[in-house]
């Protein structure tokens, strides 16, 4: 039977290595690829989630379940994020749909399949798309990008999401409203509605 | 000219939270906007879209150097709460050992306070001198004066007062 996140932080508290092990086994993806999102890097993303299990696992003794888990552990991950992007400390990468040829020599996405042969068009689309769409989350404000990452992908209660960027659940809803219509015009070009393309008079904007 | 009508419930709307009110609000908005409803099936592509970004994995050393980083943090259990900082520790537990050392000392012997009746009547007598030491300067000559007949005068010779003016006072 599963315990839930608060039962197994509340076992590490008691000392209960293993209870942490399946902490770090759960979180582990959603937050570097949260953290990958935000900042861009990869390096950044894993250094970053290793510091917020490492929070974590410092706050063990002091630990009071007030809030979901989650909320807890995403609100150290975009302070962090949010911090590494006022550092500076990540590296913009710039993938442009014209540059499809050097995807070897700096820090390609490791899924990624470097693979030129002909017959894998499809490979490449699709590695053009996500970049693309990768591009278009990293061009958004950070703390609409923050909203777009924890509604979408972590799918958390807007409540939470507000509690993590500290802003009211409307201000949470008018942020999300205003990223994702960013978005629906950035994507548009993908979607295949040539209607849609362009930056004036789309849908009498 | 953007439609604005239901920008504040879209959100709600489509992640299918709106309260009944809100969504029929919504959708019969929809049925007479078609610059509306042209948005809303984007929005739905641009969800899906969003659907197509791949996830990527920690590298296989991230379980590792989370525990390393976890290992090298300073110990801390049931009983931190009795040594919360070495150096804290270490002023108290020197505290103490002083405190018990000048507690133990043996009180060093008082030459104005020692038992006997006579020394006890020199002290008062010294205490007296050392509220004048303008007359202990030129005590040879002073002690000569009758009027000054409190002045100690233990021998005969007044040039040799046995009474020592305490120094150390």
């Amino acid at each position: 039977m599963a315990r839930s996140d608060v039962q197994l932080m509340l076992e590490v508290k008691a000392g209960d290595e293993a209870s942490f092990e399946l902490l770090l086994r759960k979180y582990r993806t959603p937050l570097v690829n949260f953290l990958y999102r935000m900042v861009r890097d990869q390096g950044t993303a894993e250094d970053l989630a290793q510091e917020v299990f490492l929070r974590v696992y410092r706050a063990r003794l002091e630990y009071a379940p007030s809030a979901k888990f989650t909320t807890w552990m995403f609100r150290i991950a975009t302070n962090l994020a949010l911090n590494a992007l006022r550092d500076g400390r990540h590296r913009q990468q710039e993938i442009s749909m014209d540059q499809q040829a050097d995807h070897g020599d700096d820090a390609a996405s490791p899924w990624e399949v470097a693979d030129r042969r002909p017959g894998v068009e499809h490979e490449l689309i699709q590695r053009d798309r996500a970049a693309f769409i990768r591009r278009a989350i990293a061009q958004l404000p950070e703390k609409q990008r923050a909203a777009v990452l924890l509604h979408k992908y972590q799918e958390l209660d807007y409540d939470e999401i507000a509690r993590i960027l500290e802003c009211s659940e409307s201000a949470l809803k008018s942020l999300l409203f205003r990223a994702y219509e960013s978005l629906r015009v950035q994507l548009a070009p993908l979607v295949g509605h040539s209607a849609a393309v362009g930056e004036t008079g789309e849908l009498g904007r | 000219m953007n439609c604005t009508k239901i920008d504040a419930k879209w959100i709600v709307y489509s992640d299918g939270k709106a309260n009944p009110s809100e969504r029929r609000e919504v959708e019969a908005h929809l049925a007479s906007c078609s610059a509306c409803r042209r948005r809303a099936e984007e929005y739905r592509a641009m969800w899906n879209l969003l659907d197509e970004l791949p996830q990527i994995l920690p590298s296989p050393s991230f379980d590792a150097a989370v525990r390393a980083r976890a290992a090298a943090e300073p110990r801390r259990g049931r009983w931190a709460w009795l040594v919360p900082s070495p150096r804290l520790a270490f002023a108290v537990s020197m505290l103490l050992v002083f405190s018990v050392w000048i507690a133990t000392r043996p009180v060093a012997p008082n030459p104005a306070t020692t038992s006997s009746a006579a020394t006890q009547l020199n002290g008062e007598a010294d205490f007296r001198m050392i509220n004048d030491l303008q007359v202990l300067k030129n005590y040879d000559v002073v002690s000569n004066f009758d009027a000054l007949s409190d002045l100690p005068a233990q021998s005969s010779g007044a040039s040799q007062p046995s009474a020592q003016p305490p120094s150390d006072m």
